[in-house]
């Protein structure tokens, strides 16, 4: 068996959130040395994971339907890799950035448990064992919204818990649903007896549920009201986790997997993921225009995207499911991005309102340019990577013959911009505000992690070159694009 | 036959009650409550589940090897979801407990200043 | 909580019947955990025992009286360390198969020794929740008295 290093993805940020926990007593140095190595290796075991060919692995030993099933195919290491990028440059940014809060080592710890919740969403073949991983990070990311302990962050966190948990047990019941009619509960078999059995009331009832609770977790329009508080209250480098990688491992990827390889893709439910993330797209970019907290603008950016990737899904063709799955991956790098720069700022600056930044280029030349860069790359300016991955989702709008949908996309990518160039002017260029005469800008290990995400902004449309998308994006369009996949055909991967 | 789907019909009653609870209460511990009824209505569909006629509690025991069984996997299932529960609960009484340090309230409406 | 005068913990009546339960209901749990692969309970059941009876002691006898038999710092690392034990039992699978194999022999059935690793994961997992529930316990309720103390 060729999958034996896939339970240890997440086996090994698990041990270490508890290691951390114990290394804390003896040095806090040792918590972050530890945290960092966990995170770099977790990176190594996804970038094998992408280099090497698909397989699985059953846990304890017990074969598929009856067992536990780690699946490790194309998408599943394209969403790792996506995940532990994200996750290892935030890490070193945050090295430096959280030395303003105490109890540094249940940063780690909980930054660690909510990364082995990831990984375990998409590695696990199986459905309940992927909720039990949704929460494990679900619980992780509340209690990081909360880690300020001001009074609001406590009332985000809240918030965010109370509408979480509610799309967790409309999971659950939509999963007893499904067991209660299929009698499996790993997905490919699901799949199966899904087709055998038929469409059902119970099946379309299950759909529901399960399509609202993960759109909760997406923070897709109409349930998108936690995010704008959620995300903003948390520290910076855990805002730019939760809107970089947990909406899309915890909504975006599952909401994929249950359309296209367990329920199968049929045109109905095409057509409402294209309503859905129409809709999405238009609230969140008009919601956005209007706000001065950085924070928040970008949140309500995030919930914008998630409309784009969503909309690439229900295009359903191999163009569209390629359009979002890049659109995806650029977004986790330059929405992460934005979120570092804004912490950056407030750092530098103590605040987060527009209104009282300016001039801000000349004295911290590394956040500006880092800022522009990803800026330039969420509103489709070329040749930053949000260009082409917008291009192949309007393309493949065009290419349906749903023009409607890509004249949307394009003005929702214009509004963008529009709202972007707000932030650069305010924030950067004009006069120098009132009081920033000495500010600096920040130290190295937050720049490291800034200049980085910026470079994969700028040359992040070479993963469109043959050999990288053979090798990252086109294994993962096929998995969805293959539809149904029985267990016989995943057990053989 | 109005008994047997009567179980669900109830569960998932109960799973709207606690929902309800959640979007309309006004005190954080009232919306805690609602959580906690909904989650349980969940458990206890599961467990309805795993139902079969004649079914004895899944235990191998000593000379009793060949019984009809219901089926295990639910209450496994419900074992971890009671687990999570319990998680989620806790985390959410300790907000709400620091919250009603920092304003002096459990009142929703009063805990409001994030907005926009 | 009803407190005498100068006294922590409860009142003589329930101090009494503590001292006489509290050894029985932690007897218990670690029957519970050592029983879980035979009968209903095991690790989780068990844990959440066991920290019945700490919470019971504390409740009697007040927070002092607690910390000598048991440090509060005792109690997060063994919290840590039931899980670090746990995942060291699925990650020695892999000498057998996989994670999570179960790579002891597996005994004669119904007997008190058997099942392999299965045992082991429900103590791992007893010192886990046992600490975990304790420690969330303690969480809650030092905060109250640190609410109180601030007025």
């Amino acid at each position: 068996m060729a999958g034996e290093y896939i339970p240890l993805l997440v086996a090994v940020p698990l041990a270490g959130a508890f290691f951390c926990a114990l290394a804390a007593r003896k040095s806090g140095v040792l918590a972050d040395t530890i945290g960092t190595l966990i995170v770099a290796l977790v990176l190594a075991l996804s970038i094998y994971a992408v280099v090497s060919p698909p397989s699985t692995h059953a846990v304890g030993g017990w074969p598929a339907p009856l067992g536990i099933l780690l699946v490790m195919d194309g998408l599943a290491s394209l969403m790792l890799l996506v995940v532990s990028l994200v996750a290892f440059l935030v890490m070193i940014y945050s090295l430096s950035y959280m030395n303003a809060y105490s109890g540094r080592w249940q940063f780690h710890t909980l930054f660690l448990l909510m990364l082995a919740g990831m990984n375990g969403v998409v590695i696990t073949g199986d459905l309940f064992n992927l909720f039990v991983f949704l929460e494990v990070a679900s619980l992780a990311s509340y209690a990081l919204v909360a880690f300020g302990t001001g009074k609001h962050e406590l009332e985000a966190a809240f918030k965010y818990a109370v509408m979480g948990s509610l799309g967790s047990l409309l999971l659950l019941l939509g999963i007893a649903f499904l067991y209660g009619y299929t009698g499996t509960l790993n997905m490919a078999h699901m799949a199966e007896r899904l087709g055998e059995l038929g469409v059902a009331p119970i099946t379309v009832a299950a759909l529901v549920l399960l399509l609202s609770g993960f759109a909760l977790k997406a923070a897709i329009v109409p349930f998108h009201s936690w995010l704008p508080d959620a995300h903003p209250s948390a520290p910076a480098p855990i805002s730019a986790m939760l809107s970089g990688v947990l909406i899309k491992s915890l909504g975006v990827y599952t909401i994929a997997r249950l359309v296209f390889n367990v329920y199968g893709a049929s045109p109905d439910l095409l057509n409402l993921l294209l309503v859905l993330g129409a809709v999405s797209m238009g609230i969140g970019v008009i919601l956005a225009l209007r706000q001065w907290d950085m924070k928040r603008l970008l949140a309500y950016h995030s919930v914008s995207q998630v409309g784009y990737m969503i909309l690439g899904f229900g295009l359903g063709s191999p163009l569209g499911i390629l359009g979002g799955l890049f659109h995806l991956f650029n977004h986790s790098i330059f929405k992460s991005l934005l979120f570092l720069n804004s912490g950056a700022l407030e750092q530098a600056t103590g605040t987060r309102n527009l209104k009282e930044m300016g001039g801000l280029s000349g004295r911290m030349p590394t956040t500006s340019w880092t800022t522009l860069s990803a800026s330039m790359s969420i509103s489709g300016v070329p040749p930053f990577s949000g260009f082409w991955s917008k291009l192949i989702i309007v393309m493949a709008c065009v290419e349906q013959g749903r023009w409607f949908y890509g004249a949307w996309a394009i003005l929702v990518s214009v509004l963008t911009l529009a709202s972007f160039l707000k932030v650069t002017k305010f924030a950067f260029l004009g006069k120098l505000g009132k009081g920033f005469e000495n500010v600096r800008e920040v130290p190295w290990p937050m720049r490291f992690g800034m200049v980085v995400l910026a470079l994969l902004c700028i040359v992040g449309g070479l993963m469109l070159v043959p050999e990288v998308k053979e090798m990252v994006l086109t294994p993962a369009v096929r998995v969805l694009d293959h539809g149904i996949l029985t267990l016989g055909e995943v057990v053989r991967l | 036959m109005i008994h047997s789907w009567l179980p669900y019909v109830l569960c998932i009653l109960l799973f709207c009650v606690g929902v309800y609870a959640v979007l309309s209460k006004k005190n954080l511990i009232r919306i805690i409550l609602g959580i906690v009824i909904a989650d349980y209505a969940v458990n206890l569909f599961l467990i309805l589940l795993c139902w079969k006629k004649g079914g004895e509690a899944p235990i191998l025991q000593p000379g009793a090897m060949e019984q009809v069984m219901v089926d295990p996997l639910p209450q496994a299932l419900v074992l971890t979801s009671i687990v999570i529960g319990l998680a989620t609960t806790a985390f959410l009484v300790a907000i709400a407990m620091r919250l009603h340090e920092r304003y002096g309230t459990y009142d929703i409406t009063r805990i409001r200043e994030l907005r926009g | 909580m009803a407190r005498n005068d100068g006294e922590a913990g409860m009142t003589l009546v329930v101090k009494t019947v503590t001292r006489l339960t509290v050894g029985l209901i932690f007897l218990y749990g670690i029957y519970i955990v050592l029983n879980g692969h035979l009968s209903p309970g095991g690790g989780f059941a068990g844990g959440v025992i066991i920290a019945l009876s700490f919470i019971n002691l504390f409740l009697a006898f007040g927070a002092k009286k607690t910390f000598e038999i048991i440090r509060k710092d005792a109690v997060t690392a063994l919290e840590s360390v039931g899980a670090v034990l746990f995942l060291g039992i699925a990650l020695l699978g892999f000498i057998d198969g996989g994670f999570f194999s179960n790579f002891l022999p597996q005994g004669e059935l119904f007997s008190l020794v058997s099942g392999g690793a299965i045992p082991l994961s429900n103590i791992a997992i007893c010192i886990k929740v046992g600490a975990g529930i304790f420690g969330m316990f303690l969480a809650l309720v030092a905060f109250r008295g640190s609410e109180r103390e601030g007025k």
